[in-house]
């Protein structure tokens, strides 16, 4: 059989990550295919309503990545959304969502190889965690039955 | 017409749940979560709650689902396909312990969805529903089935109808239609000849606490009163009310889409929401609270009788019962009714 | 409480207010509030351990809004969401008064709301014991029973969106999930539909919840949604030390600092 290929989706800043992971091409570093980028002005932007939507449309891991700290190009704005991951990922885990799936890095524009690590180790990690049922189960509207409580 | 009415024994409710079970039917009773009861698929017959008054939730989500996808769609090169729900896949359900006023409710249910589009949907798994009523040996404050042409036995809506005799007596069971004789003819030997076929005496007293004509007569003039909004203050404005009812059939139509397809779905509304009248312009017509209420209460007492010949409410309470902050709907009933113009 | 009828009849005859918000006896057993506009009314005021409605979801309402100055009888948790609702510009001391009946059931009138927000300051929030046990019962729960467990009590759930209608913290004239362009949430009330609802609305209530359980006492069908709010007070104590309502500085979510800690960004 063949190997379970994980959909990742990678929800990155524009000035730090993004031009990291541009750099990681550039540089002809080799990393897993499994991810989709979706780039954004800055960490600050990334709602988490959009996490649970790409779980939604069938992800199966989720990587959001940004500027280090101190070095957002809007000053703050990653220190905004370190905060409120902190209580977003804790209120994932109490609701039953798999947090192992939702990987938080600061990549910055310099840091080619590290994405390809973060990458690589999230794919790897996921591929062995296996495909998202569980909140796949649920995002599929239910064929026969109605929802009845 | 003469009823067909049967002897069922205390001990032969559970025979003939599990009888209907072996016969791999489907089965929705009253069931106890978080102190709530709700009509949910029953696996075994000690599951089943008793006792209760009314249940928290009515019947209505068997016939009248909260969420029921209605067509799938998808997009593609060569253009749209629709895939309409395959109306054969509709189970058929026994529907078990219905009160009487929810069996009543039923047909105010389906009167609305028959008004002049008959839906398909809905008149198919209407067909696919038998109903076991339960008359009612006791009522609360908040009952008022008499009041809007009911009765704690009303056999309206209900395929067989069981009356129990005493706290912990046998049960009268009234055959009241072919579905019911299928019932009967599945486990004929627990419905025993009867000899003692009068049931009045185990029913509730609810009185009579309003004259829904005079109500409906005075609502024809009532439109502009100040008594909308005295009434609706407390409001929160939450469609709690709407959808614990058995005969609000408010609904939205939402395509729940994924990229090129998707799934189009029928889900309750409510027009106690502030945005049910909203319109694009960003006008709503019902701006206030009032108009919603109000609203609600003329489509129940004043509308459905008017163009449908029934009543949007059967007295079942459930409404006040589940509001939040107290509105109770028997209350401003008679406060309109009390009201001179 | 006679001290709160006297002091209601005083304030309307007195046309210091034009409505006194308080709680009047209501059907069965129940209370509910009660909207005072001339002192007659005042006498039907009451007070007892059954008022928990939170009363602060009405200053909010467009329709008492419209009324002009208004009166509140505010318990502990009133209060705070009066000094939270403040604190985001909802209400000023122009439109409010506050009636306070402290914990002991005593009367207690403030000037304006710095002395409202001063005596709420004196009491920490605390969750009380029984939710307490819950929520130590679902932290001891692996991650598949947690998702287990919330999707079964969810199920019920069927979105008549009482829990918002009652909060305070509610007031927003549209709410995410009445958005279709894009649809955030998944409007029917399926399992996806009903966890990301409480999801979204445990977070946008996340370092402005007071823990009054409006939301878990309006739910027809008694789902403890309160217990999402709950684990984010727990976790902003845990975290960030904790918030109190305060009518000045920075409000939990919409700030942040250089070292705020975590230990799983890479």
């Amino acid at each position: 059989m063949a190997e379970f290929e994980p959909k990742i989706v990678a929800f990155v800043c524009n000035w730090c990550t993004y031009a990291g992971a541009d750099l990681t091409g550039t540089s002809r570093i080799k990393y897993a295919s499994n991810v989709r980028i979706i780039r954004f002005p800055c960490t600050g932007r990334i709602d988490y309503m959009l996490l649970l939507k790409a779980f939604d449309e069938g992800a199966d891991g989720i990587i959001v990545s940004g500027c280090h700290p101190n070095d957002c190009h809007y000053t703050s704005g990653n220190f905004h959304a370190r905060r409120r991951w902190i209580m977003f990922r804790s209120l994932c885990n109490f609701t039953g969502i798999d947090t192992n799936r939702i990987k938080f890095s600061w990549v910055s524009a310099a840091e080619g190889a590290k994405w390809a690590d973060i990458v690589n180790a999230t794919v790897k990690s996921i591929r062995e965690l296996g495909p998202y049922t569980e909140y796949k189960k649920v995002a599929k509207y239910p064929e026969k039955e109605v929802n009845h409580g | 017409m003469n009823i067909d009415k049967r002897l069922v024994r205390k001990d032969s409710l559970e025979k003939l749940f599990d009888i209907l079970k072996q016969n791999s039917k489907k089965i929705y009773a009253p069931s106890e979560k978080n102190g709530k009861i709700t009509f949910r698929d029953a696996e075994n017959f000690k599951g089943i709650s008793t006792g209760y008054i009314q249940t928290t939730q009515s019947s209505k989500d068997i016939t009248f689902p909260r969420a029921e996808k209605i067509l799938d769609y998808s997009k593609s090169k060569e253009g749209m396909s629709v895939k309409g729900i395959d109306l054969k896949e509709i189970p058929e359900i026994i529907l078990w312990g219905v009160r009487p006023c929810d069996a009543n409710g039923i047909g105010e249910l389906s009167s609305i969805f028959n008004w002049d589009y008959k839906d398909e949907i809905y008149n198919n798994r209407l067909s696919k529903v038998t109903v076991f009523g339960f008359s009612c040996n006791k009522s609360d404050e908040y009952c008022f089935c008499t009041s809007v042409g009911g009765n704690p036995g009303n056999t309206l809506g209900s395929d067989i109808l069981f009356t129990r005799m005493g706290d912990d007596g046998d049960y009268l069971a009234e055959i009241l239609t072919e579905k019911g004789n299928v019932i009967v003819s599945i486990a004929p030997q627990l419905f025993e000849k009867s000899e003692n076929s009068e049931k009045e005496k185990y029913l509730a007293e609810v009185p009579v606490r309003f004259n829904h004509e005079e109500i409906k007569n005075k609502l024809d003039k009532f439109f502009e009163s100040k008594e909308w909004i005295e009434q609706s203050l407390r409001c929160l404005g939450c469609g709690a009310c709407a959808y614990v009812c058995p005969t609000c059939a408010c609904f939205d139509i939402q395509d729940e889409a994924h990229g090129k397809k998707g799934s189009r779905v029928r889900c309750w509304d409510s027009c106690g929401f502030s945005h049910f009248t909203i319109h694009t312009s960003g006008h709503n017509p019902r701006d206030a609270q009032s108009q919603r209420w109000r609203q609600r209460i003329m489509h129940k007492f004043s509308y459905m009788p008017e163009r449908l010949s029934v009543y949007g409410c059967t007295g079942c309470g459930r409404c006040s019962r589940a509001c939040p902050v107290d509105m109770n709907i028997l209350e401003n009933l008679i406060s309109i009714q009390e009201v001179t113009i | 409480m006679v001290d709160l009828i006297k002091r209601a009849k005083e304030l309307i005859e007195s046309s210091s207010v034009k409505v006194v918000i308080g709680y009047e006896q209501g059907t069965g057993n129940k209370t509910r509030a009660l909207f005072v506009e001339n002192s007659e009314d005042a006498d039907k005021l009451i007070f007892d351990s059954r008022c928990i409605q939170n009363l602060a979801a009405y200053i909010t309402k467009k329709e008492i809004k419209e009324k002009g100055k208004m009166a509140v009888a505010a318990t502990l948790p009133v209060m705070r969401s009066i000094i939270q609702l403040a604190s985001e510009f909802q209400v000023t001391d122009a439109n409010i008064l506050v009636l306070g009946i402290t914990p002991e059931s005593k009367l207690i009138e403030f000037g304006n709301l710095a002395e409202v927000e001063k005596f709420v300051h004196q009491y920490e929030i605390e969750i009380d014991v029984r939710n307490k046990e819950m929520l130590d019962k679902l932290e001891k729960m692996t991650q598949p029973e947690r998702w287990q467990f919330w999707i079964d009590e969810l199920a019920p759930c069927f979105k008549c969106y009482a829990c918002r209608a009652a909060c305070p913290m509610c007031y927003c004239s549209r709410c995410t999930v009445d958005f279709n362009q894009p649809q955030w949430i998944p409007v029917p009330s399926t399992e996806l539909g009903n966890l990301e609802w409480h999801i979204m609305r445990a977070i946008h209530l996340t370092g402005r919840c007071i823990d009054c359980d409006a939301c878990y006492n309006a739910c027809p069908l008694s789902i403890p949604i309160n217990l999402l709010t709950k684990r984010m007070l727990l976790d902003a104590k845990e975290h960030f030390g904790g918030y109190q309502p305060a009518l000045k500085g920075e409000h939990l979510m919409s700030t942040y600092k250089p070292d705020d800690k975590e230990n799983f960004i890479q």
